[in-house]
């Protein structure tokens, strides 16, 4: 069965809505259990004829150039979805039904790294594919492991901070902010020499790649590690906003309106929302997200 | 810049816009339950993955799809899961007051 893209596009754009009606649900205590259910039935949407899609093929002919038709993976295809999704899903109801409440932050954090790791491997994935615009979609594949593997490790340290299985105090390494600074200049870099080699160069790109995530999952660790436990609900709530972020670039590798809606939505909110509790507890916005930038020894409250 | 490109940019610019103003005024007890709605709908990433599992050809982007399905999920059924209790929790604090 292939499904017109038409009709893909068009769950997209209801499930796209559901989820703005989502966020400005969970707003206001009166609307917020009606927020997430309409955020459960746009990812069921979503899930629902992105899965159709994946198993049957997309059938891109009425829009003609610029939509390539997209062969369906079959039963193999419908099989390996239903495992990974059904082994997901029980680990992550268990784990969420099975939280003490104080530690849903914590829980948060985790799943988090999640998002951060789908992305890395969303990327890794597409970096093989043949695209219509190569040097765009280097770029973007650069793009989107970069800021997913920064999601990755920051999220696994807060993580770690908050069920206090490491220290909270903020690690202070020498010329700590030259050290993330010199790692944005070496990905810029790194992401040019990307796009320059041919496609033909496929030990010298994996090679790029590969260095690129390590420098990227350092960068993810060094940020959180240099910011103390006090400010780690922010840092969170940062991390929430990378991993949409992480999305959205995916979106932009893989051709995907939905992906990118969303991914903007949660990026764009969640970093309001550190905004508005940062204010809320007197910090600084910009020292909290860029590792403790200008903060004194010891004004941290170390949690 | 490809025009496929421009088009994405578009939805992308207008998506950051309504992200920002559609929380505007978030209560403050509704900080955690908002962070964990936005994390589980952040788990629509399961979609690129969905997308790039079982087709014919390289065996290892299979293995690695199914990885990004498998991790994806936990996000998108634990992100629900919780925000459902955390607000289950708010409902019965009102019922005492």
């Amino acid at each position: 069965m292939t499904l017109s893209l038409t009709l893909v596009q068009g769950a997209y754009i209801v499930a796209g809505l559901l989820f703005i009606l989502a966020l400005a649900g969970l707003s206001k205590h009166e609307t917020a259990r009606a927020g997430n259910r309409f955020g459960v039935v746009g990812m069921g949407i979503a899930l629902v004829i992105t899965i159709l899609a994946a198993v049957g093929g997309i059938d891109a002919a009425p829009l003609g150039a610029g939509g390539a038709d997209r062969p369906g993976s079959g039963w193999i295809g419908l099989g390996l979805i239903a495992g990974a999704m059904a082994i997901g899903a029980a680990i992550g109801i268990w784990r969420a039904r099975s939280v003490e409440m104080t530690g849903m932050p914590e829980l948060i954090a985790l799943l988090h790294s999640f998002v951060g790791l789908a992305a890395v491997l969303v990327g890794w994935n597409s970096s093989y594919e043949e695209s219509a615009y190569p040097k765009i979609h280097d770029v973007e594949v650069f793009v989107g492991v970069f800021i997913g593997a920064v999601t990755l490790t920051g999220s696994i340290v807060a993580f770690l901070k908050l069920s206090a299985r490491i220290k909270s105090a903020p690690l202070v390494l020498p010329g700590r902010h030259l050290l993330n600074l010199g790692i944005i200049v070496a990905f810029v870099l790194m992401t040019i020499a990307y796009v320059l080699q041919p496609y033909s160069a496929v030990a010298v790109r994996q090679t790029l790649l590969g260095a690129m995530t390590m420098l990227a999952l350092f960068l993810g660790w060094h940020l959180v590690a240099s910011i103390g436990g006090g400010d780690m609900p922010v840092v969170v709530s940062m991390l929430n906003s990378y991993s949409g972020w992480a999305a959205a670039a995916a979106g932009f590798l893989l051709n995907n309106d939905l992906l990118i809606i969303t991914g903007a939505l949660v990026g764009s909110s969640g970093a309001y929302l550190s905004y508005i509790m940062c204010k809320a507890m007197n910090r600084s916005f910009i020292s909290v997200i860029a590792g403790g930038f200008g903060v004194e020894a010891g004004s941290s409250a170390g949690g | 810049a490809p025009e496929p490109f421009l088009g994405h940019f578009m939805v992308f610019m207008l998506s950051v816009v309504i992200g920002f103003y559609v929380i505007g005024n978030v209560h403050h007890a509704l900080h955690t339950p908002l962070m964990s709605v936005t994390n589980a709908i952040s788990g629509i990433i399961v979609v690129g993955a969905l997308l790039q599992v079982g087709h014919a050809g390289k065996l290892w982007v299979t293995v690695i799809a199914f990885i990004g399905i498998l991790v994806a999920s936990i996000n998108v059924f634990g992100g629900f899961t919780v925000t459902a209790r955390m607000l289950e929790m708010f409902k019965r604090e009102d019922v005492k007051r």
